[in-house]
């Protein structure tokens, strides 16, 4: 790894005002830490913003779930006001990594890095969230842009994930067995409103199957789904799978997820 | 005094692994050390047309900056094969020169070109990154079944062919073959696996200008074996100027066996720059370039009557070797893995082919098992695939061709001491309620999964040693090993041992057995290993030898020192040596009560004499002291053998293969220590059931390795194992006076036939290739559910 600068940022404005075009935040640096040690990236400057206070915890409303950025998988894991209003969430905490991963590992710093197999992008969208960062709200469906793309600015910090608390849902994943990310999970939720059935692992960006949300809105039972035989065309394919198993790897947890409701 | 040998005497060495007090090499810092950095290729095959230092050099804290021309000035010699391996047609094999740093041509990615030393490891890497290599790239062989048919990768072996190999009877096979009811055949691929021992290779080169001597401290598997080779072959120093330490090492399953380039390129340069060098890999490094194991492709074919007796078996091979020949690279896919492939039967033809071809990935040698799990996948695989084609019980079909006495003569090699296989088998069904499976599988179909189960019996020859064998074979040392005994004068005894541990418990094992032999307290006793200045000579820890070679050479250290201390007793007491028994520490003189213990021998020993109430003169004759050394050379390997068992359970709709049942039936002989050879089992069959399931290593056709970090090679992990069934039985060994046989390696060889077997029994005989990943299986599947519905 190369040397870089060390900041240790007292609130989010300092943290914002560190940053450079050559410098990125540093949360769990589960991803951040080794990737630079890999080579595969480097900075002048780390910003640490683990110490920012507010950007910490759990807070739960009648509707929703409000996760500070920092929070640890960890916390989300064993937190009781999570595993009350939504379940399906503190169970995807406890799936990601390993031990080591999850007691360092934070949610924002997943849903910045937008990794095409990472477990919570598909929590975001099947819950609706909202992302709050320094400087604004926005929406998840418009948040995950494409591979390791988001909708943040440069020195835009996340401090906040806003999830609508759901009638049911599940995710379910099919983790690589090596590293334990989504070789495909998917994340069904069953709103008042709505039905979302969130993918991740499968394409190159996380999103929401149309084809699977439509086929449950009609009738919210793995049996209307069973026989579905998804386009693979845009799908992923790499040593771990090809795409038509992700193809079908997407129904058969999306069943998994519908009969867990 | 009861016997240690048998008992699960915790530990000793735990204490220290456990509480962070081990001394590996990269906790050892000398003053004013330097940090290496090696610069390696990142392409496959490639020429060196320019290799430009001069801006590295300019780099802050560079010390120095060394490459193949340097190396090749001062004729430090390459890395060796250590087995000649000669054609059917007689010719010797060809082998390429392997540099410890390439100087015009590199073979694969990882192959090192130079060495950055500096100040700092941050400076060594920031200079490093400053070396301009103009490489011009050449089209890679990476393909072992297509190795034969690409371009040449060295100058003047053709085909890329290093040899040629036959074992056996061609035309005995063809005879028992024309005989037969039926042939059954198989196409087979071992994959190549990465070793990942837990501690990534490092050492650390000293030079004293004053003494002319290197000393230098590395993960090895056999540190004398290393000075013998980087003396004798690589130039670096005579052998008394060269000292080896290979302190705490952190697993090696034959990935340190080797010496490797930079444990010569440390220590040529340490002496060049008259300072240390460390240099420790990082994980990356360590994929690319520990030895890499298995890579077969295999034909195999079973001449078989209808009623199921074996008549002939032939076994044709191409072997991945990888870019070079190393330590045990030749020998590995040869006479390790050729005499086994009959596995444990009788069968009256048989013969081993094999073609061990060079391609431009990192090099193959022995890695856990070597040669022997692909011996028993390959006949372990057809004999299951022929219990399907004759419709013959699984374990009715391997008991019928078993051998019926001991010695039992395999058709191609090995004279097996002893052995029996019908029990390993009866105790294995047992144990694994092999006649209650049904009843399991059904309740699998009710909940829409697929269940199979897979057996498979081995016997491997391990302990690997008799020097009169190995040498007729091609070796290029004999691999017997050494034990020095010493007692203090106040009766504390040290153990010197050539065997070196690197996890396998010698610490407690070997006390155990020299507790027992001198019936001194296990407390009183320690166990030195891993130093060429402290014992006599060593060949090392590999092939399952430590205990049935090294161990046994402890045995007869010990027994000289009984003798000694008969004949010590008998002068003391007055009686004549013959009789003076020794029993649990004490030298008794025959109906009499007249004693001296161990500890007032050894303490006579060295106050050799007569003073007031001391009385002990020493025989005439006889020397003071109390130290003996003894070197053992077997005379036959060691058998292992038993009788594995493996339940898995699919789901079809994903193609995820649940392992729900292990059972292993092991004949280890006299079990030492029952605690550390569970362990042993443990680890064997984690890394076997890995090969089967989840481990492989995957090169494109660049060159470049896909697996290269734990983010795509699979480890297996402990929540994909089941509880294991561990289970055994005992003949003893006839051919070492303790009945021990190895176990180390059982594991990792009876587990992929035994899981795999599993797997295609489940998917209706369906061939997979291992390891048998989700997706191979859920296509599988597909495929059962389409002619099960054509069926119907």
């Amino acid at each position: 790894m190369k040397n870089f600068n060390y900041h240790l940022a007292k609130d989010s404005k300092e943290a914002s005002k560190l940053s450079s075009s050559n410098s990125a935040f540093l949360a769990g640096g589960m991803t951040t830490i080794p990737s630079m040690k890999l080579g595969l990236a480097s900075y002048k400057d780390l910003i640490d913003i683990k110490n920012i206070k507010k950007l910490s915890g759990i807070k739960v409303s009648g509707k929703s779930v409000t996760i500070g950025a920092t929070t640890k998988h960890v916390e989300v894991a064993n937190s009781k006001e999570v595993k009350k209003a939504i379940p399906s969430l503190a169970n995807l905490a406890e799936g990601i990594g390993d031990p080591q991963v999850r007691n360092r590992g934070t949610i924002g710093g997943s849903v910045a890095n937008n990794d095409p197999s990472a477990d919570y992008p598909s929590a975001c969208i099947a819950l609706n969230a909202t992302i709050h960062t320094n400087d604004r709200k926005i929406e998840a469906s418009k948040f995950f842009k494409g591979m390791f793309e988001t909708a943040l600015k440069k020195g835009e910090l996340i401090e906040a994930i806003e999830f609508q608390i759901p009638e049911k849902s599940s995710y379910q994943k099919h983790p690589n067995p090596a590293s334990r990310y989504a070789v495909v999970g998917v994340y069904v939720a069953k709103h008042k409103k709505d039905i979302n059935v969130a993918v991740t692992g499968a394409k190159p960006c996380v999103y929401n199957d149309k084809d699977l949300s439509k086929a449950l809105s009609n009738s919210f039972s793995s049996s209307s789904i069973q026989n579905m035989e998804l386009d693979s065309s845009d799908m992923n394919s790499d040593i771990h799978a090809s795409a038509e198993y992700r193809a079908s790897l997407v129904v058969t947890q999306a069943k998994k997820a519908v009969d867990a409701c | 005094m009861a016997s240690l040998v048998g008992s699960r005497v915790e530990r000793k060495e735990d204490k220290r692994f456990l509480t962070g007090k081990g001394r590996y090499t990269s906790d050892i810092n000398l003053v004013n050390q330097t940090y290496a950095i090696f610069v390696r290729s990142p392409h496959a095959r490639a020429q060196i047309k320019k290799l430009d230092i001069s801006k590295a050099q300019k780099s802050s804290g560079v010390v120095s900056i060394l490459t193949g021309s340097e190396i090749a000035e001062d004729k430090i010699g390459g890395l060796i094969a250590g087995w000649a391996i000669r054609s059917e047609d007689g010719t010797e094999m060809k082998c390429p020169a392997n540099p410890p740093l390439a100087k015009d041509i590199v073979n694969f990615v990882g192959d090192p070109v130079a060495v950055v030393i500096a100040e700092s490891l941050e400076e060594a890497k920031v200079a490093a990154e400053k070396v301009s290599v103009d490489y011009k790239v050449l089209k890679a062989v990476t393909s072992t079944a297509d190795a034969m048919d690409g371009d040449t990768i060295h100058e003047g072996i053709d085909k890329n062919l290093c040899f040629d190999w036959l074992l056996g009877d061609r035309q005995k096979v063809k005879e028992a073959f024309e005989k037969a009811d039926k042939v059954i055949s198989i196409d087979i691929i071992n994959n190549r696996l990465i070793p990942n021992a837990m501690e990534p290779r490092a050492c650390l080169a000293d030079y004293n200008s004053a003494s002319e001597e290197i000393t230098l401290y590395t993960t090895s598997q056999n540190p004398h074996l290393s000075r013998l080779i980087m003396s004798a072959f690589g130039n670096v120093s005579p052998e008394h100027k060269l000292r080896v330490v290979a302190p705490d090492v952190g697993g090696g399953f034959g990935s340190k066996i080797n010496v490797y380039n930079e444990d010569i390129v440390c220590s040529w340069a340490a002496k060049k720059i008259n300072r240390a060098i460390k240099w420790v890999a990082e994980r990356s490094e360590s994929f690319l370039t520990d030895i890499h194991g298995r890579d077969h492709v295999t034909h195999a074919e079973l001449a078989v009557t209808n009623d199921g007796k074996f008549l002939g078996f032939k076994n044709e091979t191409i072997a991945n070797l990888g870019a070079y020949a190393r330590v045990f690279g030749t020998v590995t896919p040869t006479y390790l893995f050729g005499p086994c492939a009959t596995g444990v039967y009788e069968i009256p033809a048989a013969y081993s082919n094999v073609k061990a071809v060079f391609t431009n990935t990192a090099p193959v040698d022995a890695y856990r098992g070597a040669g022997r799990p692909e011996a028993t996948y390959t006949i372990e695989r057809l004999v299951e695939k022929a219990s399907m084609e004759l419709g013959i019980d699984k374990t009715e079909l391997r008991m019928k061709n078993f051998p019926t006495a001991f010695p039992f003569k395999q058709t191609l090699v090995h004279t097996v001491d002893s052995g029996d296989y019908v029990a390993g088998m009866e105790k294995a069904k047992q144990m694994a309620d092999y006649n209650g499976y049904e009843a399991r599988r059904k309740d699998s179909e009710s909940r829409g999964k697929l269940r199979g189960i897979g057996v498979s019996s081995y016997f491997e020859a391990c302990g690997i040693a008799p020097s009169a064998a190995v040498m007729s074979l091609g070796c290029g040392v004999g691999l017997w090993e050494s034990a020095e005994v010493r007692f203090n004068p106040t009766g504390q005894v040290t153990v010197y041992t050539g065997s070196h541990s690197h996890g396998q418990s010698h610490q407690t094992t070997f006390a155990q057995i020299a507790a027992d032999e001198l019936g001194v307290p296990i407390e009183n006793i320690d166990i030195v290993h891993g130093d060429t200045d402290k014992g006599t000579f060593g060949m090392g820890t590999y092939g399952s030898r430590s205990l049935t070679v090294g161990g046994i050479a402890i045995v007869n250290a010990c027994k000289k020192i009984v003798e000694k201390g008969k004949r010590v007793t008998a002068k003391m007491l007055e009686a004549s040596p013959e009789d003076v028994e020794f029993k649990d520490g004490e030298f008794i003189v025959a109906k009499s009560n007249k004693k001296k213990t161990i500890g007032e021998i050894a303490f006579a020993c060295y106050l050799p004499g007569v003073r007031d109430e001391m009385k002990s003169p020493l025989p005439e004759g006889e020397e003071p002291g109390l130290k003996e050394t003894a070197f053992f050379d077997p005379s036959n390997f060691s058998f292992p053998a038993g009788t594995h068992i493996a339940e898995v359970e699919i789901d079809p709709e994903t193609g995820e293969v649940k392992l729900e049942k292990y059972t292993a039936c092991d004949d280890f002989g006299r079990i030492i220590n029952p605690m550390i050879v569970e362990g042993q089992v443990h680890g064997g069959l984690a890394q076997g059931i890995g090969q089967a399931l989840y481990e492989n290593a995957e090169y494109d056709e660049t060159g470049q390795l896909m697996t290269g970090s734990y983010m795509d090679y699979t480890m297996p992990r402990a929540d994909n194992f089941p509880e294991f069934n561990i289970g055994y039985t005992c003949t003893h060994a006839t051919t070492n006076p303790l009945g021990v046989k190895g176990c180390g390696e059982a594991g990792a060889i009876a587990a992929p036939p035994t899981v795999m077997n599993a797997v295609i029994d489940a998917l209706g005989g369906q061939e997979i290739t291992m390891p048998a990943t989700a997706e191979k299986v859920w296509k599988a599947c597909k495929n059962l559910k389409k002619s099960n519905s054509k069926a119907a």
